[in-house]
């Protein structure tokens, strides 16, 4: 149980640069892990030495069972490297156990197994960023190859594995989006703890999600894979290598979800503060739990199905290759039991960011708090119950259809209700536009047009023209980009300030939304056309009609990518250069993590407050929601009523 | 509602909930017709089968239904906006009046949630069964049949990596690699595969079906037009699943006899080598090529 | 110091971008000009299939090599044609039979006159029941034939080419072949279309150890895919 006071000693800097570097960090995981992979390998090899000799004699690229124990081995040595192993070690050879891993202090501890959740949210920050460029990069490619209606830029083959890489990484890279930088850095402050229930699972939930992304990027060095983020089998069991790549890194990922959910849900149940009552909880809190419940029950789903292709490739199994008795729609099932779980792991903090941001740009309490986390709950709840719309062309019993159209369709009315909640906050409101508030505005206008698609994907009759074509890209995006990454943005700018004391240049932030707001809409709207004139996902090769509406859509997504480059700016500029300190509460906001100094300090509260209300108390004459007792004086936030 | 928004500062405060009602009226009343009469001819995917025609009526009644939901978030955000904006030339931050909720709203909210979604459910699976599956693959017990399902013309797609072939089980089993089916008749696709999962879409008789190795996938049309028509691989197959494509024809049923007679004789020589006509195939290599 | 530091992490992302678009995305077989043109205005292409490449970074794969203008044996399937020409093909298979995976691509499509010719030399399997053919011309070749088959969708082009069989001894194991080695010579005319790019590829499953023998070389351009230029 955590102590409600704690005695501040000055703790120790960790020596020198160098001394950082003997220690186990990033360095070392890198090199273990490619180490690990040699080693793997070459056991993989000797072990199945025989297989591989029958299965390719010439040494071709199908040494699949030294690949994956090679990318196993892979993960064991990151893991070394990173200092995961020395805790568990230590305790069996009977030595106790220390509170900190070492080196809380000193700019090392961004670069390895740090116990500081707010740390381990800044480490989720930079990685998700960067590999949401990356994925983002590789959609300039895929742009730029779609300007020409027939494949002339890139080779078929390569443009497949650019399509996969980004369809992968962004969907992985952006499950971990906000539950990773901003779930993490925020659910503990805003419960009232110190710290998350785990904090060393919580470090490894943030390094194994680093590892994936180098692990998928490694496909590029084992000629590709052809499948998309999708890996239907039985091309999957089909194809080259490089599809081990992105088995083992969406393995990685459906860990990381696993336990990165369970982490805050256990975190919320055990570790709030006295007061912090269920129906006090931040609504963002609330995403992030039901968040959880997704990413806890269906992310084993999808490791079984990845487990089962990689038994296909290397053991020669036969799930779903159907001439041996197994089936392909198996792998469909199994793949979208998990996939569509996965959208609404995506859409759920989208949801929580917004609801939690409006009330304090709207200076109004949350519109129908019980019924935002009912819808909430409501929303994870069904989307266990759609999946099978994903497969309403491919051969699935006729009976299931009417089923799952109805089932799909019931998901919009949970959805709605976000929508309404955030308009019962907006009505009669004192708005003030703000970075933050501008992104999350456009997120009511993103999401009904993903949301309305929707409705059109889920009815089995309009399916049959769109399902697999550039209308289910546009819809997705939508939701995703336009729900989703515009609301993390939204989140960016509202809580970078506390997380790293700078403020984020506003007037670059404006220019950014706007720009992006803008060519978001410009570049995806077509595309619902470009679908329904019978244009497939995932194809070069087009009919010459679509040209013009794809080399406007190719040139609205290269100024999306300046739009991107905007905001790279100010993140770069603000947080590198200019380094303007921020102020405590630059947002006026009642809520709990603003009522504690910038920067945080490493032990979040110097006493474990008392919660006193919940945190939308706007328009009434109480403070703020916490009540940190003799202490420290709460941070009035403006006047209330008219 | 908290009143002192009114009473302290003098003004008369708008009746906002009227005035957002009326203009959400007028928009809706505005573009509902338009999308029925001026935008709804021109959606896909046109009207060369009844799968198409039942589509784009589908289309088009969902379009419609959609403008007053896009209307009300429309006119709420511009509404919003204009209207309940802080004061920008004072910098004190005034807060907004107190509203934690509103029971009556919320039940109106879902009730009439819950009404069309159930109502759209309805509508899509009447529509589903009386347009006899409108082209999307059932499986192969397909449920919703044309009126005359014996008579259909039956043509197996067979989909490979990477190009689809058609075979004719009723005029002895000849395989081509072009699609030509009359018009006017009832069409009955069996759509399998002989490797991995393609989709068999012919874009303007709106047929879509996953072909799937070792399964049955029927689906149905009938053209009502002549002319031609796209055949496209909806389902990432491989290196060449973008060039998988091929371009079928719709011809009278005189035309289509002495094609299919012509066809037959030019292939006399390779279907005699052809497997007998089945369902599924599961032709060697079974598993790995050795 | 922090100017220098972006400036350095800026220069090198766009190196590791630029590694990763010449390296990878646009890594593809040459592009090279096959057709030697004959008096009369047709011109001829040679071809050749070899069971295994023999060399890095694919030994054991199946794959096509072409002669370009100048006679050298290339490895790449990127060929550039003349539009609108008549275009007399000679492929030496090395390659043994494997058979077809679909029937119907037994029958030979697209060529002048709708045949092809087989040749055997030097197929030493003359006890093990094959055919064997001395500039027959066939139209359908016996499904179990094939080694591998040269087929352009696009232009509705579809010849199998006889493997040599299983029996022989005298098997090439490095390309490009010599003709000293057990092959069978298939000869066809076909006329090139307009200008454009047209995809070929083979359908026989051939690949060794992949899923029903299409992964690997037959799911990769510079083996058994790709692509005819014709300009």
């Amino acid at each position: 149980m955590e102590s409600a006071t704690v005695s501040v000693q000055p703790r120790r800097s960790n020596a020198s640069a160098w001394g950082g570097l003997l220690k186990t960090n990033v360095i070392w995981a890198v090199v273990l892990a490619i180490v690990g992979y040699i080693v793997a390998h070459w056991l993989g090899g000797k072990i199945a030495g025989n297989i591989a000799a029958e299965q390719n004699p010439g040494g071709t690229d199908q040494a699949d069972i030294a690949i994956l124990l090679g990318l196993f081995g892979s993960i064991v040595g990151w893991m070394l490297g990173l200092g995961f192993f020395n805790y568990p070690l230590k305790r069996m050879l009977g030595r106790p156990p220390s509170l900190h891993e070492g080196g809380e202090s000193g700019a090392w501890r961004y670069f390895r197994l740090c116990t500081d959740h707010k740390v381990v949210a800044m480490q989720y920050l930079v990685a998700t960023l960067f590999f949401f460029f990356v994925a983002g990069l590789n959609a300039m490619f895929i742009r730029t190859e779609l300007t020409s209606h027939n494949a002339t830029l890139f080779p078929s083959g390569n443009y497949l594995t650019l399509v996969g890489l980004h369809g992968t990484m962004m969907l992985t890279m952006m499950s971990a989006g906000v539950i990773g930088p901003l779930g993490n850095w925020l659910v503990p402050i805003m419960i009232g703890a110190r710290r998350m229930a785990f904090p060393r699972i919580e470090s490894l939930t943030m390094w194994l999600t680093v590892l994936a992304g180098f692990v998928l990027l490694s496909a590029t060095l084992l000629g590709g894979f052809p499948t998309g983020w999708t890996g239907y089998a039985p091309l999957a069991d089909q194809a080259r290598a490089g599809i081990d790549s992105y088995l083992v890194s969406f393995l990685l990922i459906g860990i990381s979800l696993v336990l990165v959910g369970l982490n805050i849900i256990v975190t919320v149940v055990t570790l709030r503060a006295p007061g912090m009552s269920w129906n006090r909880l931040p609504i963002f809190v609330w995403g992030m739990v039901t968040t959880s419940i997704l990413a806890v029950l269906a992310a084993p789903v999808l490791a079984a199905a990845l487990f089962m292709v990689m038994c296909d490739r290397s053991i020669e199994s036969t799930f779903f290759v159907s001439s041996s008795g197994g089936s392909p729609l198996l792998w469909d099932e199994l793949f979208w039991f998990f996939g569509h779980p996965e959208v609404y792991i995506l859409a759920l903090p989208g949801f929580g960011i917004v609801l939690e941001i409006l009330p304090v740009f709207a200076r109004k309490p949350l519109w129908g708090y019980r019924l935002a986390v009912a819808g909430m709950f409501g929303v994870a709840l069904m989307s266990f119950m759609v999946w099978q719309h994903h497969l309403f062309m491919s051969g699935i019993n006729a009976n299931l259809r009417p089923f799952y159209m109805f089932t799909t369709e019931l998901i919009s009315i949970p959805t709605g209700v976000i929508f309404l909640n955030g308009f019962g906050t907006l009505w009669k409101a004192k708005i003030r536009f703000t970075v933050p508030m501008l992104f999350c505005t456009a997120f009511f206008f993103n999401f009904l047009i993903g949301g309305l698609s929707g409705v059109f994907l889920s009815d089995v009759t309009s399916d049959v023209v769109t399902h697999g074509s550039f209308f289910v890209m546009a819809h997705f995006h939508y939701t995703i980009m336009g729900g989703l990454v515009f609301a993390l943005m939204g989140g960016i700018y509202y809580w970078l300030p506390k997380m790293t004391g700078f403020n984020l240049n506003q007037t670059l932030g404006k220019i950014h939304f706007w720009t992006m707001f803008v060519f978001f809409n410009l570049t995806f709207f077509p595309l619902f056309a470009a679908g329904m004139l019978g244009m497939p996902r995932r194809v070069s090769t087009y009919n010459a009609d679509l040209h013009t509406l794809n080399v406007f859509v190719s040139i609205m997504a290269f100024c999306l990518g300046l739009s991107m480059i905007i905001f790279i700016v100010n993140l770069v500029w603000s947080m590198v250069f200019k380094r303007e300190r921020a102020a405590e509460n630059p947002w006026h906001s009642k809520s709990l993590e603003w009522q504690i100094p910038t920067p945080v300090p490493s032990y979040n509260f110097e006493e474990i407050p008392t919660i006193t209300g919940d945190p939308y108390g706007y328009g009434l004459p109480e403070g703020p929601v916490v009540d940190f007792g003799r202490r420290r004086p709460a941070v009035a936030a403006g006047k209330a009523g008219a | 509602m908290s009143p002192t928004a009114a009473k302290t500062s003098g003004t008369v405060e708008p009746r906002h909930g009227r005035n957002f009602a009326i203009l959400w009226a007028v928009a809706t009343a505005i573009m509902v017709p338009i999308i029925i009469w001026v935008v709804g001819p021109h959606i896909p995917p046109g009207s060369m089968s009844d799968n198409t025609r039942a589509q784009h009526d589908v289309d088009v009644a969902l379009t419609a239904l959609a403008m007053p939901v896009l209307m009300l978030v429309w006119v709420f955000l511009a509404y919003a906006i204009k209207n309940f904006r802080a004061d920008k030339t004072s910098e004190a931050i005034v807060d907004g009046p107190p509203i934690k909720g509103n029971a009556r709203i919320q039940a109106t909210w879902l009730i009439v949630s819950a009404v069309l979604v159930v109502g759209l459910a309805a509508y899509g699976t009447i529509d589903l069964f009386v347009e006899h599956g409108v082209g999307g693959g059932q499986g192969s017990n397909p449920l919703a049949k044309p009126a005359d399902a014996k008579g259909a013309l039956q043509i197996q797609v067979i989909g490979q990596q990477w190009m689809w072939t058609f075979r004719y089980p009723g005029y002895g089993g000849v395989e081509t690699q072009t699609l030509e089916l009359p018009m006017g008749r009832d069409v009955e696709f069996h759509v399998t595969s002989l490797d991995v999962v393609h989709s068999f879409w012919a874009i303007e008789l709106g047929v879509k079906a996953d072909a799937v190795p070792g399964a049955d996938n029927v689906a149905f049309v009938r053209a009502l037009r002549t002319g031609s028509f796209q055949v496209r691989c909806d389902e990432l197959c491989g290196l060449w699943h973008g060039q998988m494509s091929t371009t079928g024809r719709v011809v009278s049923s005189a035309q289509f006899q002495s094609w299919i007679g012509a066809t037959a004789k030019r292939y006399a020589g390779v279907t005699k080598v052809l497997p007998p006509y089945s369902l599924t195939y599961y032709p060697p290599p079974t598993r790995n090529a050795t | 110091m922090r100017i220098l530091g972006v400036a350095a992490t800026l220069a090198a992302l766009v190196a590791l971008v630029a590694v990763y678009v010449v390296y990878f995305l646009e890594a593809s077989p040459a592009t090279v000009s096959t057709a030697v043109m004959n008096s009369d205005g047709s011109a001829n292409l040679t071809l050749q299939v070899v069971g295994a490449y023999g060399k890095h970074p694919f030994p054991d794969w199946v794959s096509y090599l072409v002669k370009d203008t100048s006679g050298e044996w290339r490895h790449t399937t990127i060929w550039k044609l003349p539009a609108h020409t008549l275009v007399h093909v000679t492929v030496y298979q090395f390659d043994s039979q494997t058979g077809l995976r679909n029937n119907f691509l037994a029958q030979v499509r697209g060529t002048v006159g709708g045949t092809a010719t087989y040749t055997d030399t030097g197929n030493t399997g003359k006890g093990s029941g094959l055919p064997v053919y001395n500039n027959t011309a066939l139209s359908v070749l016996p499904p179990a034939e094939p080694a591998h088959t040269f087929t352009v969708p696009g232009i509705d082009l579809s010849v199998p080419l006889v493997g040599i069989s299983n029996a022989t001894e005298n098997v090439c194991g490095v390309a490009p072949c010599s003709m000293k080695y057990a092959h069978t010579t298939i000869a066809f005319s076909f006329r090139t279309p307009g200008a454009g790019s047209y995809r070929w590829q083979c359908f026989v499953p051939c690949a060794f150890a992949f899923l029903y023998g299409f992964g690997g070389p037959m799911q990769t351009v510079g083996y058994m895919d790709g692509l005819l230029d014709v300009t």
